[in-house]
């Protein structure tokens, strides 16, 4: 599904700090691979690449989805490609409506794709069946895009936001933070919710808590712009008794 | 200065003209050679002029003709009492005149014997104390060659049920005029849109208790509009002006607000949304002459291309305007790096107890906003429409009626289509 080789991006305004180092990982479609490692290291960065976020410059290397060239694309074709990132901390919008803009986003994919638009109704139907499952209230859908949102809230519109425009590649940026185990259930089951054969998850964690939640297939640990170790669910468990360190010596 | 004589000779030879032959200046013949004689001795606004500074005027003649843009009227099917002007006057036909009269009392824009404390007193009113009277040429211009118009009276306690909707149409440089007296307790909501004015002048009295809602849309002016609004607020009374621009070669709105009753509240907004070589000029004066009001400013303008937005807003408190709430926000939205925006904020305080506070901010929209939007599928058109959308939204709020601030909605999506468009 997910394919990155030998991925190298610098900064485009300080050419000289490069933050990937050469990537090289493949998720298959159906598989859960999780990417751990310290702060620094890079994670944030490669979710940022992979979505196509302004400022780091690809300076060797490629990502492909299903076989096509991901980097060249702008923003919103990757997501009408089926690629989504939950964000770390994500934006709020004053004054967008989250159902407008969860429409507006809907519709443009399926625009982009040749697909028709979805109906009103319908629309309605799906949003607040998904949202229910994500105990998301029809208040919150009437605010502006997480505008108010505690750090829950905003992680949970993250999840609700992927369920609704099922991609087929969806990259969480460390999900996990901010929120209390309760919250954290809650939002490893939407994701659980969502693993299905013909799609890929890559789960950036900083912690193994969220892994207890949502099983991975396979853990890569990223240090200093590299993966150093790629293991089973085992090697989560090594960093949570052990510290990075120790693995990263190993490398 | 040389130059001004020559540029005046025109406007003088129009107004001679005008004088001798239109029927309609028969009315207030003296009140409109004042004016004249004022606008004349002014001048064309250059840069020189303190308050044109950013908006001079070239160019213009009296006989300068007037063109409209497309889009369409955003009231045309607002349920109403519509009055059509054509090149300057009424067209019966096309106008609501004999419904209207039956509701409210409605006279030519001048004559009724209630008219007496409302026409020529706002406009040429001295502002007790204030440093000095700001000259506003235009509104002199339009009370010396006004062709018609309308004066309304809304008697005691009436809410009237439509709103009066003013239309502007034709393609000569017209000059109208409203004349309102909103009598106590009484409320009423007022419309405006259309190219064929090149100026208009209201006087609106909105008298203790009453309420005046005002929407204007300039979403057609392809060339010229200079429009002068005057209006005191009384006791426990309530104006609200929201004014929609677009697109226009050169609007200038000049809104002068007098808070004259205790616990009074006035309100002036306008959303500005500019392409190409525009320039759009919100000029506002409040002036608190009593306890307790509040007032509010809220310009917001999306700019693109080489547009200009103009913002100067007065906030003035009177010796004794105690307990007075002003506030003043003008931000602006630049699309292009070309665009410009111009804001001059004022206060003058002469009252020890008040709270009045401004702020303006110009900028580009927010590249995290946007790039969080596009990641989600949305396209860069759709992501910007969105964000502007929601910036202009805090002007629109402005309007009481939640009809009225979807057609405003709809006509800048509209716009910003038509721009995702080009």
């Amino acid at each position: 599904m997910l394919k990155i080789e030998n991925l190298h991006c610098r900064l485009e305004e300080e050419p000289d700090t490069t933050i990937l180092k050469g990537v090289s990982l493949e998720v298959p479609a159906g598989e859960v691979h999780a990417i751990m490692g310290p702060n620094g290291s890079g994670k944030s960065t490669l979710s940022y690449v992979l979505s196509g976020r302004d400022g780091y410059e690809v300076t060797d290397g490629s990502a492909t989805m299903g076989g096509e060239d991901i980097l060249d694309m702008d923003p919103e074709e990757r997501a009408a490609a089926g690629l989504f990132l939950a964000f770390q901390y994500p934006v709020e919008i004053p004054g967008v409506g989250n159902m407008i803009f969860l429409r507006t986003a809907m519709n443009a994919q399926r625009k982009a794709r040749g697909e028709e638009e979805i109906s009103a109704p319908d629309f309605l139907k799906m949003v607040r069946a998904k949202a229910k499952e994500l105990n998301i209230s029809p208040e919150m859908m009437k605010r502006p895009v997480n505008v108010g949102f505690s750090g829950g809230e905003k992680k949970r519109n993250e999840i609700l936001q992927m369920a609704m425009l099922e991609p087929r590649m969806c990259i969480l940026d460390e999900t996990d933070s901010g929120l209390d185990v309760d919250a954290m259930k809650l939002v490893a089951s939407g994701v659980n919710a969502m693993r299905s054969p013909d799609r890929g998850f890559l789960v950036i964690t900083h912690y193994q808590r969220l892994l207890d939640h949502i099983k991975p297939d396979v853990v890569h640990i990223l240090s200093n712009g590299r993966i150093v170790q790629t293991g089973g669910p085992e090697l989560a468990l090594k960093v949570e008794n052990e510290g990075y360190a120790d693995l990263i010596d190993a490398a | 200065m040389m130059d001004t004589v020559n540029t005046m000779a025109p406007w003088r030879e129009a107004f001679d003209a005008f004088a001798a032959n239109d029927e309609a200046a028969a009315m207030g013949s003296k009140s409109r050679a004042e004016a004249f004689a004022r606008f004349e001795a002014h001048g064309l606004p250059t840069k020189r002029h303190e308050y044109w500074k950013y908006t001079p005027v070239r160019g213009l003649e009296p006989s300068g003709a007037v063109a409209t843009r497309e889009g369409g009227d955003p009231f045309a099917d607002v349920e109403a009492y519509r009055l059509v002007f054509v090149d300057g006057r009424i067209d019966m036909s096309r106008s609501d005149h004999a419904a209207l009269s039956a509701a409210v009392e409605v006279a030519g824009p001048e004559g009724a014997p209630w008219m007496e404390g409302v026409f020529g007193t706002l406009q040429n009113r001295d502002i007790p104390g204030a440093m000095f009277q700001v000259e506003r040429p235009f509104a002199d211009l339009n009370m010396a060659m006004f062709t018609d118009g309308l004066a309304v009276r809304i008697p005691a306690g009436t809410a009237l049920s439509k709103p009066i909707h003013l239309r502007y149409e034709g393609s000569v440089a017209a000059h109208l005029r409203l004349e309102m007296l909103i009598e106590a307790g009484a409320s009423v909501t007022v419309l405006e849109s259309g190219a064929g004015a090149l100026t208009t002048g209201a006087e609106i009295v909105v008298e203790d208790g009453a309420s005046l809602d005002h929407l204007r849309a300039q979403t057609e002016v392809g060339e010229r509009q200079f429009t002068a609004l005057y209006a005191t607020v009384g006791a426990d009374a309530s104006l609200k002006s929201f004014t929609l621009c677009a697109d226009a070669a050169l609007i200038r709105n000049e809104t002068v607000v007098v808070m004259a009753g205790d616990n009074g509240s006035g309100h002036v907004a306008a959303g500005v949304m500019g392409m190409d070589d525009t320039l759009v000029d919100n000029t506002v004066y409040v002036s608190h002459e009593a306890e307790h009001c509040e007032s509010r400013q809220v310009i917001k303008s999306v700019l693109d291309g080489n547009a200009k937005s103009v913002f100067q807003g007065k906030i003035f408190v009177k010796q004794g305007a105690q307990k007075t709430d002003g506030y003043q926000i003008s931000q602006a939205v630049l699309l292009s790096e070309r665009a410009e925006f111009n804001a001059k904020p004022e206060l003058e305080i002469y009252a020890d107890d008040v709270i009045c506070s401004h702020g303006s901010t110009t900028g580009a929209l927010d590249e995290e906003a946007k790039f969080y939007l596009r990641s989600r599928g949305c396209t860069e058109a759709e992501a910007e429409a969105l964000l502007v959308a929601a910036f202009i939204d805090e002007a629109i709020l402005e309007i009481a009626d939640e009809g009225l601030q979807g057609r405003m909605r709809e006509t800048t999506s509209a716009w910003m289509n038509a721009r995702a468009g080009r």
